[in-house]
């Protein structure tokens, strides 16, 4: 859905049904096999998971197929802060992750149109950071966060920082993360609809006596959405289900822990299957629901 | 969205067809529907029968795979393995050593399915904690090692290790290395925050002037059992290690969390905090304190970090080798353990790795390479260092579930 704001927009070609062949069927099956084995199937074991009850032999890990719909509820009222915290920080996270890329993606996509070298070399720049593995840069930053740092250490010599406050656990190290690991996915779909930006509509809103302002909000602003659109959605969703930046292992604490690590908790710590099931049905349910009112809102279905 | 029709005739054709050939809903529903009755068949798991032991190939085979955790094998500057060598060497069967195992619920999640099938794990013999192996022999995954081929094991065994109701011959389960958890801490960092010289109990954790510089292990029966300790619960009694007296104890660690004392609690990776000064102290493991020393001392301050068993006491746990059913090597694996008996091996050994060996002897041929380490008595304790510590008493599988959910949701903040 999100990937195909990026394509062009074309006009849509008119047509009318004809015969129905088999070519178009077998050209399908592939990927009707792929979504049926890598989509419908782990869905459909996950909904039947979060629906088991304990076995009754008592047994760590030991569940029953079973209708317990309780998981649920065990579920909403024992992590409720957390879906909470896991939404919050995806939206303060793909809000300055906009407020932070699109100014990059104006640059390479219009200012720098005209000339390929630069265009090039920043496109590199903002691609990079995929180069090295997301662990081993989030690992860096806990590096540079950590209390002993040349960063720190410095922050606190000219007093911007008390001498025993710390980053590293607390909510700013976490969004920091986020913010950092997704600026590329927010980037790089708003370039691609900058980069085809008539300029001349922006030359005429000039021509019609619109200042800068109103030509950027009446004009590129409205052009550049499919990009925006994707771009939020690239960044909110998969930073909702993030775990690895909140963990305590990164930059988290016991304070910061997102729906993914109380996830990753039930999973592997404890063996509670369903509870882990049923957060991960409801983290889906809650991003369908959240991501389809705000395309709807902003107005952009034939967008998508 | 739809894309303009391709210019080429042919293709402009193909492309049609393609279009206008539609799945009818109906059609697509149905095939839901047969997918999802044969996963409901998938998921009837088989009834649980007793398992059987694979059949032992050791006699044509002569290889053996071994799971075990980080920094637990001696190793020469090369990253050779000097012991496992020998024993290649000498018995002629060739080791697969892997570091797979790096927290004990993790690793269980990850061998969990094949131990319930009997199938096999990947590896003839893994080391996990002790706890882990009697929930393993609990449910019946484990093959039972026959002490005639082990004679080293039968002369050598700590006698501390043998009469457990649950395993008294040690035949399930047999102890690889021991260690304590206690507490760690940076003397220099420690002695510049309080102005004392080393903390003496689990109260000196809690301390103002340590605010935000406190690590805690989040192994729980670890950090919970010292905890415990400190309130005066014997760990190793049912009756005194309720479960209203772990909770209460998980009670005492959330006042501390909320409060802001605690730093962060974490897994073995609360060693970089320690090194990298973002904690002073920390509930610690026993051997990681001495490797880190090694990394981190310097001819000025050989022993920058120190660890002290609180006045309540210290927890003492053990890794033990299991062999689970669907392993075919096991013969080879006695032959292992045979090895790591001797007490000359089991010394150097425990001298590179510096956890507290099983292995009777293994001080007196400590002592004639190294006389000042085999007093070490984090490697060699006496029998007055033993009684400061206790083992965490083992858990029905309800406690552990309860308890296990109740510590993973107070490190979840919930």
């Amino acid at each position: 859905m999100a990937f195909v704001a990026l394509g062009p927009q074309a006009p849509v070609a008119s047509q009318k049904p004809t015969k129905t062949g088999r070519v178009a069927l077998y050209l399908l099956l592939p990927g009707l096999f792929y979504l049926g084995l890598f989509f419908l199937t782990p869905l459909f074991s996950l909904i039947l998971t979060s629906l088991k009850a304990p076995s009754a032999t008592g047994v760590i890990g030991r569940y029953d197929v079973a209708l317990e719909i309780g998981n649920y509820g065990y579920a909403l009222g024992q992590y409720a802060p957390q879906i909470f915290r896991s939404f919050s920080f995806a939206l303060i996270a793909t809000v300055i992750a906009l407020a932070i890329s699109y100014p990059i993606a104006y640059f390479i996509g219009v200012t720098a149109r005209n000339r390929p070298l630069l265009k090039g070399m920043l496109l590199t720049l903002v691609i990079a950071p995929f180069f090295i593995s997301m662990l081993l840069r989030t690992f860096a930053w806990k590096q540079i966060f950590s209390n002993d740092s040349w960063l720190l250490n410095t922050l606190k010599d000219i007093g911007l920082m008390g001498a025993d406050s710390y980053i590293i656990g607390t909510d700013f190290a976490v969004i920091f993360g986020l913010v950092y690991n997704f600026i590329p996915f927010m980037t790089l779909p708003i370039y691609a609809s900058l980069d085809r930006l008539d300029l001349r509509l922006v030359e005429a809103g000039h021509d019609l006596y619109a200042n800068s302002f109103t030509t950027f909000r009446k004009i590129t602003f409205p052009l550049s959405m499919p990009g925006v659109i994707s771009g939020t959605l690239l960044t909110f969703i998969p930073i909702s289900g993030d775990y690895v930046v909140a963990s305590r292992d990164f930059l988290g604490s016991t304070d910061t822990a997102m729906i993914g690590n109380v996830v990753e908790a039930n999973f592997l710590r404890i063996q509670d299957y369903p509870t882990a099931s049923a957060l991960s049905v409801l983290l889906m349910a809650a991003i369908v629901i959240l991501v389809s009112a705000y395309v709807r809102r902003s107005g952009t279905e034939d967008l998508l | 969205m739809k894309r303009e029709l391709p210019q080429d005739p042919m293709l402009r054709d193909l492309v049609q067809m393609a279009r206008n050939h539609q799945i009818s809903r109906r059609a697509a529903l149905a095939g839901v529907g047969g997918t999802a009755a044969a996963l409901t068949l998938a998921s009837c798991a088989p009834a649980d029968e007793g398992q059987v032991a694979a059949t032992d190939v050791s006699d044509s085979e002569k290889v053996l795979i071994w799971h075990n955790w980080p920094a637990y094998m001696d190793e020469d500057d090369d990253g050779n393995y000097p012991t496992l060598e020998r024993f290649q060497a000498e018995s002629g069967i060739s080791v697969d050593y892997r570091i797979e195992i790096d927290d004990n619920d993790t690793w269980y999640a990850k061998v969990k399915d094949q131990l319930e099938l009997g199938a096999d794990i990947g590896a003839d013999v893994a080391c996990p904690t002790g706890w882990m192996a009697s929930r393993l022999q609990n449910l019946g995954y484990l093959q039972t090692y026959d002490n005639d081929n082990m004679p080293n094991k039968v002369a050598n065994i700590a006698p501390s290790y043998l009469g457990s109701a649950e395993d008294p011959d040690r035949i399930y389960s047999i102890p690889w290395q021991a260690g304590f958890a206690g507490i760690g801490y940076n003397k220099q960092a420690y002695k510049d925050a309080t102005g004392k010289d080393a903390p003496g109990s689990m109260a000196d954790l809690w301390a103002a002037e340590l605010k935000g510089r406190v690590g805690l292990l989040s192994e729980m029966r670890d950090t919970v059992g010292l905890v415990l300790l400190s309130q005066g619960i014997d760990i190793t009694s049912s009756s005194s290690l309720s479960e209203d007296a772990f909770m209460a104890a998980l009670d005492a660690i959330k006042e501390q969390i909320d409060a802001g004392q605690i730093y962060n609690v974490r897994g073995n990776s609360y060693l970089d905090d320690l090194t990298t000064g973002n904690i002073i102290a920390s509930t610690a493991w026993s051997g990681d304190i001495t490797v880190i020393n090694y990394e981190a001392g310097t001819d000025d301050d050989p022993e920058p970090f120190g660890f002290i068993f609180p006045d309540s006491g210290a927890t003492l746990w053990a890794d033990v080798f299991v062999t689970p059913n669907g392993a075919t090597h096991k013969r080879n694996v006695e032959e292992l353990i045979n090895f790591y008996y001797d007490p000359a091996n089991a010394a150097e050994l425990a001298l590179w790795v510096n956890y507290i060996t099983p292995v009777v002897g293994a001080q007196d041929a400590a002592a004639e390479v190294d006389e000042e380490l085999a007093e070490n008595q984090l490697i060699f304790p006496n029998a007055d260092t033993l009684s400061r510590s206790k083992a965490f008493r083992s858990l029905t599988g309800q406690e552990e579930q309860r308890f296990a959910s109740a510590w993973q949701n107070l490190l979840l903040g919930a």
